[in-house]
């Protein structure tokens, strides 16, 4: 039930995310982007929250997390629990190269009226006919993907794990992932249904927003290839986040495809 | 960076007649602290566009354990490991070793022999950095040009983690 309960709360999330740029962030941070060493391991805080990274709001659903390992395959969280704001989960990188962490959320919103009333529901596009009653009016469907992702690199990078699905919004490096520092600029390539988008904001945000008295966000915008770059202000973590919506979506009844990608990128100092 | 000075030419050395020679002198400070541990060390070559020509020497903790020694501590030589550290296999003979004491650490390379080799003539930096456990990280560089035509120290000056680093150029 609790469960249950979660998920449809980040689903709301998930829907909510694209209309305000204001709304709560969603957010995995690792302890570690580079590691080495015989048995190297990071742990990951997943949640959701408005301060950067402080989990004060709701934890993300482990069900929601796939990790992909510098072979391409996907690999099992360890010693994953979730609590009241956050969970956590392992990762054991028993390879070298560049794992993906990700939490993808995704599915259908639909509100309607029933003999006058407003109603709403969500859930996989499998279940909508059943769901919404015969006699519904103003029936209006949606569909949202939005992913969530960081990155953490054994040895040397490799890109096996960043290939994109091809679905909603993604990103792959032009600069590494996990190479970012201070006085360097870090340029990545939007990609929408796997092909690179323009025009589209991309906003980074450094952590430790409690510590000060403003987002200090940073926007840029995607250039005719996709293609985009920050000049980091300092070292630290940084959640960037660049969302859309279109009419593009997969599901014919879904009149509008909300899609939303959120990073943690780690900037050492020089 | 540190303050840079050059004396030119400064120190006369024995140099060979053959090939040219780098001797580098790496300043480990003493460090009043309550929790010291020798400093990760890492002293490498870099071209103009910071790529590696030479790996010279890193220092780590050489005690085996279950995560492989200090190896998986490598990484905080976060320039070092970055620029091609993380290339290596370790350990690298004649290259990796364990942490060295507080002090005048003097190292002496050979062009034509492992690990500097042949270095084409043109300009670089013999790069140091120094990272301690519970401690700070410093990055000293000293730009030099490649063969000295006259033996030449150059010198820079570290200002918490490195004291001074010299570089003696033989022709």
């Amino acid at each position: 039930m609790m469960k249950q309960t979660l998920k449809w709360s980040v689903w709301a999330l998930a829907m909510a995310l694209p209309l305000a740029a204001q709304a709560h962030k969603m957010w995995l941070v690792p302890s570690a982007t580079n590691v080495s060493g015989a048995d190297p391991w990071v742990t990951v805080d997943a949640a959701v929250s408005n301060d950067l990274f402080y989990p004060d709001h709701m934890p993300v659903a482990l069900d929601r997390v796939a990790i992909t390992a510098p072979d391409g395959q996907t690999v099992k969280a360890e010693n994953a629990l979730t609590g009241q704001y956050r969970s956590v989960f392992d990762v054991h990188l028993t390879q070298q190269g560049t794992y993906k962490v990700a939490a993808v959320n995704g599915g259908l919103f639909a509100s309607y009226e029933q003999d006058g009333q407003k109603k709403r529901w969500r859930g996989e596009p499998a279940d909508l006919a059943k769901n919404i009653p015969a006699g519904a009016k103003n029936v209006d469907v949606s569909e949202s993907i939005s992913r969530v992702e960081t990155f953490v690199t054994n040895g040397k990078p490799n890109d096996a794990a960043l290939k994109p699905s091809g679905k909603g919004l993604e990103l792959v490096p032009v600069t590494s992932f996990t190479d970012l520092v201070t006085g360097e600029a870090g340029t990545f390539q939007l990609l929408l249904d796997g092909k690179p988008v323009s025009g589209i904001k991309v906003t980074a945000i450094a952590g430790e927003t409690r510590y000060r008295n403003a987002q200090d966000e940073v926007d840029v915008t995607t250039d005719k290839d996709g293609k985009f770059t920050f000049n980091w202000p300092h070292a630290g973590m940084y959640w960037i986040n660049a969302s859309t919506q279109d009419s593009k979506s997969s599901i014919k009844q879904a009149k509008v495809r909300r899609l939303s990608y959120s990073a943690t990128l780690e900037v050492l100092p020089q | 960076m540190r303050r840079l000075t050059l004396t030119l030419p400064a120190v006369l050395l024995a140099a060979p007649v053959a090939a040219a020679d780098l001797h580098v002198t790496v300043q480990i400070p003493q460090l009043n602290v309550a929790e010291y541990h020798r400093p990760y060390t890492a002293v490498w070559v870099e071209r103009e566009d910071h790529s590696v020509a030479a790996q010279l020497a890193v220092w780590y903790a050489q005690k085996e354990s279950k995560e492989g020694a200090g190896t998986k501590w490598l990484p905080e030589l976060r320039q070092w490991w970055r620029r091609g550290g993380r290339d290596l296999q370790m350990p690298v003979d004649g290259v990796s070793g364990a942490t060295r004491p507080a002090g005048e650490q003097s190292l002496s390379y050979h062009e034509g022999k492992a690990p500097l080799g042949q270095l084409p003539a043109g300009k670089y930096e013999l790069v140091v950095e120094a990272a301690r456990e519970v401690g700070g990280r410093e990055v000293v560089r000293v730009p030099f040009n490649w063969p000295a035509s006259a033996p030449q120290q150059l010198t820079a000056q570290g200002s918490s983690e490195l004291g001074t680093v010299k570089v003696d150029l033989a022709p």
